[in-house]
């Protein structure tokens, strides 16, 4: 089954990039796809429950547009700061414990961070992230949380999976 | 001249603002984490404002496939080529600069 699914995403994959149907793009496409799915299958899917998966996608890209808004506003800020003749450049450290269970949680939440107002991730493990932040009011924006409330929604209730090490 | 080459130059005109921002940046900021954030996230956008505006001037085709494929590759690198970079740093020991308390 994984299997499957991977030859075909690899296979779209390969005709978004091609874009052309000659015999032997296709012919070509059809065997590499099925040599890269057969030597990676167990990675790109593996034993992931496809249910549950699929529906976190969704949760995903529901999370996109707040992000992506995030991200403009952040960068106008950033702008703001550079190119204010005052220094108002105040970096600090901020320590919190995460409160994920899985990997695709601490590694949306560590990118999420890195991407948006004037923060950026030092270190992200399951125990303890150490932040970054530019000024003193995108920290108070990381104690915050509101950004790890969104991350914990895409994972929803979910028992942690057997064997998923810390990241 | 055309509306949608207009747009399209409005994108680029945004991308190369907050690119020239990114370059006055890493000269301004004080440390090498503080540096770190015009470096890691103000390029990541000015880079997609310009391919956006590519996109927009290409219409729809492939090749504007092609160039959403870009900006989402470079959304997912930019961040964790950032953090590799601050966590090297950190676990080396580098300490992060404090603004001085006004006596």
């Amino acid at each position: 089954m994984s299997f499957l699914i991977t030859t075909i995403a690899m296979f779209s994959f390969w005709i978004l990039l091609s874009g052309e149907f000659t015999f032997i793009l296709i012919t070509s496409g059809v065997v590499s796809s099925l040599i890269v799915a057969y030597l990676s299958h167990d990675i790109f899917i593996g034993k992931a429950d496809i249910k549950s998966e699929t529906g976190r996608v969704f949760r995903f890209f529901r999370y996109l547009p707040w992000l992506l808004w995030q991200i403009i506003l952040c960068n106008v800020e950033i702008a703001y700061l550079v190119l204010n003749p005052k220094p108002l450049v105040d970096p600090q450290l901020v320590r919190f414990k995460p409160d994920l269970k899985t990997d695709l949680g601490i590694v949306t939440l560590a990118h999420s961070i890195t991407l948006t107002p004037g923060t950026v991730t030092v270190e992200a493990t399951r125990e303890e992230f150490v932040i970054h932040a530019i000024w003193q009011k995108s920290a108070e924006g990381i104690i915050d949380g509101e950004m790890q409330r969104k991350v914990k929604k895409i994972e929803g209730d979910v028992m942690e999976i057997e064997g998923e090490k810390s990241v | 001249m055309d509306i949608r080459t207009i747009i399209a130059g409005v994108f680029l005109g945004i991308g190369c603002f907050f690119i020239i921002v990114t370059a006055i940046g890493i000269v301004r900021f004080p440390d090498f984490y503080s540096r770190l954030h015009p470096a890691g996230k103000t390029d990541t956008v000015g880079q997609a404002f310009v391919l956006i505006g590519l996109m927009i001037y290409e219409g729809f085709s492939l090749i504007s496939v092609k160039l959403l494929i870009i900006i989402v590759f470079i959304f997912i690198a930019s961040p964790t080529a950032t953090h590799a970079v601050a966590q090297a740093a950190f676990l080396k020991g580098i300490i992060p600069w404090k603004k001085k308390e006004k006596s």
